[in-house]
């Protein structure tokens, strides 16, 4: 009698389960199709691709690998336009980190209005894309920019920010900067939730506040440090709409950026299985920094929970 | 007796609240430092620069819109505008024929600001449904495969819309619709990991109490979601929605690729041809007109919902 309620009651919870999970299923069903029709299937698909010369026109042609091999060996368009955007990513993402931190740290001062502090340097990030670029594009003009025109009051003549191929990436890095309102207003709250017995404890071990910083903020802050370095790493690698607007990928291809490369690759050139060659070797790219970062992580991020 | 009773404690409340919050203010606004004067101004004047800095761009976009023709190509630029030429912002978006080249045959401005305004709509509406529908299977329920759904939801963040662009394009022109608004407009009713994974974390303070209340009163899992969880998650689908509609409204590469015809344009597109439609020299006054007003309706709304903006960025739990 026990026995039969017993495995009556199994049944029923193993029932509720199946059901539960069923309808899990199907309300994660969204993400499941639109992973497969337009990213998984897409990634694969694109790996397909690679292997093949296909200018749309004409039928696909089997090539093997073949694209790969030119990428590394002949086309030095594309190991310049890795070259540029290695160059902007490591140097923009740490500059952009010091930057918000900086910010952060300075709103997180006893200050008045700090709304209106913080309006003030989330502002850029609302204007991304082109409207930014477009309006960059006038503050950097040679003659009439607002730059060089103030740099000429205190007696300098500025350079050609954008059609000198010395400097373009650097000016694209500087406004960069201005963009830097997301990972700040992060930086803020993670400091807004530090534990204050920390910071009441070194004072009562006569800690300055340099020390403090050191040893307390920034380790206790490393793990917010670390994501914002990786989302500061993908979408720096990805970089398009600046150079697109801005530069053009010039002058001289000094801000060809991969993603500028792959696209007039597929878009105007119509090379779809060189793209997707490319695409993919970005993909594995952005994979391996990932990957380096999380190890090299595990050295100097600190999670509390370990402790 | 009663109520004057409530209002007295109700009044209570408030001034204790009103005392805790600035103590938590100062708590907040590190209070483990000791301002001196001279440190105060120190940090004032830091702020002050670096706010003259973040500004400028603003300053002279807006000085820029403003100006009448000739004084465009003034060295020294003229540091405001005399007279103001409001005009400028209405020639911007209606400008054919005289001065503007090619564009006599292209459609009127409203029509780009319609389909944007189209594809930002669909955009938000379909994250918020699809997104809090997943964020819901993960904050709720339980099934075989969770973690591993759940992480790789997570790397797909890592993946770069230029690796599935190409296969994506070619989807989109065998089904015949490349120039047409619906590669922009499907792809967003499937969920985005960012927002999927926002929205558990708010899930996830929600008491399931509530849910277990429901479910003894024989409430179905997709009454519990649209009935309790959706309304008690107001804010962070706030957040979510005013992410996604700047996300959507400057969104550039995506209607670069599928867009070709004038009457299918964007206003982003439309901004980075503008160019194209003048003779040799590009209209400044004109150019930073029409960005001024393509941005506006992200400033206006950042400027409406500062809180849930900033609040969306923390919700994700760096905030302890």
């Amino acid at each position: 009698m026990s026995a039969t309620t017993n495995l009556i009651g199994r049944t029923t919870t193993r029932r509720k389960r199946l059901r539960e999970a069923l309808t899990a299923y199907a309300f994660i069903s969204p993400w499941i199709i639109g992973f497969v029709l337009f990213m998984g299937g897409p990634i694969l698909a694109s790996f397909i691709l690679s292997s093949f010369r296909w200018k749309l026109i004409a039928p696909p042609r089997f090539i093997g690998f073949n694209h790969y091999i030119k990428m590394f060996t002949t086309d030095e368009l594309f190991q310049l336009s890795i070259g540029v955007t290695f160059k902007y990513v490591l140097v923009s993402v740490p500059l952009a980190q010091v930057l918000a931190l900086s910010l952060a740290l300075l709103l997180n001062q006893r200050i008045r209005l700090l709304g209106f502090w913080r309006i003030v340097f989330y502002l850029p990030a609302v204007v991304s894309g082109v409207a930014g670029s477009v309006l960059w594009s006038w503050m950097y003009h040679n003659q009439l920019g607002i730059i060089n025109n103030l740099l000429l009051l205190v007696g300098i003549q500025g350079p050609n920010w954008l059609f000198d191929k010395e400097i373009v990436l650097g000016s694209l890095i500087v406004k960069s900067l201005w963009n830097v309102g997301v990972p700040m207003i992060i930086y803020l709250a993670g400091l807004q939730g530090m534990p204050q017995e920390l910071y009441e404890a070194a004072e009562i071990d006569g800690a300055g506040e340099w020390v403090e910083f050191w040893k307390i903020s920034l380790p206790m802050l490393s793990p917010v440090i670390f994501f914002n370095v990786i989302m500061g790493f993908i979408s720096g690698l990805q970089t398009f709409a600046e150079p697109y607007v801005m530069t053009g990928g010039g002058p001289d291809n000094a801000t060809l950026f991969l993603g500028l490369h792959l696209y007039q690759s597929a878009f105007h050139y119509l090379k779809m299985g060189y793209a997707s060659a490319m695409a993919w070797v970005m993909f594995l790219l952005i994979l391996t920094l990932t990957l380096v970062q999380f190890k090299l992580g595990s050295r100097w991020v600190y999670y509390e929970a370990e402790a | 007796m009663a109520v004057q009773d409530l209002v007295t404690k109700s009044n209570q409340d408030m001034d204790n609240s009103a005392v805790t919050s600035i103590d938590f203010r100062v708590f907040l606004l590190g209070s483990q430092f000791k301002p001196g004067l001279l440190r105060q101004l120190m940090v004032y004047g830091l702020l002050i620069v670096l706010a003259a800095l973040f500004l400028l761009p603003f300053y002279w976009m807006v000085n820029t819109a403003l100006k009448p023709s000739n004084q465009v190509f003034r060295v020294p630029p003229t540091w405001f505008p005399k007279p103001v030429m409001w005009s400028n912002f209405y020639k911007a978006m209606t400008m054919r024929g005289t001065e503007a080249r090619v564009s006599s045959s292209a459609p009127p401005v409203y029509k780009y600001a319609l389909n944007t305004t189209l594809i930002t709509v669909n955009g938000v509406v379909g994250t918020l449904m699809s997104s809090s529908m997943v964020a819901y299977a993960f904050a709720r329920l339980k099934f075989p495969g969770q973690n591993v759904f759940f992480v790789g939801i997570l790397s797909t963040l890592m993946i770069p819309f230029a690796v599935v662009m190409v296969p994506q394009f070619i989807i989109w022109k065998n089904l015949n619709w490349l120039d047409t608004l619906w590669p922009l407009m499907v792809p967003h009713w499937f969920g985005s990991a960012w927002n999927i994974f926002l929205l558990r974390q708010f899930f996830m303070t929600i008491p399931v109490d509530y849910d277990e209340a429901a479910l003894m009163d024989g409430a179905s899992r997709w009454d519990i979601y649209w009935r309790i969880i959706m309304p008690l998650s107001r804010p962070a689908l706030a957040a979510v929605a005013v992410f996604a509609f700047v996300y959507f409204w400057n969104d550039f590469l995506g209607p670069l690729i599928i867009l070709s015809t004038p009457e299918n344009f964007t206003l982003t597109i439309y901004l980075v041809n503008f160019t194209v439609a003048f003779w040799q020299v590009t209209p400044w006054h004109l150019y930073m007109a029409a960005a001024l007003i393509i941005t506006l309706p992200c400033l206006i709304l950042f400027f409406f919902s500062q809180r849930a903006f900033l609040k969306g960025i923390t919700i994700t739990g760096f905030k302890r």
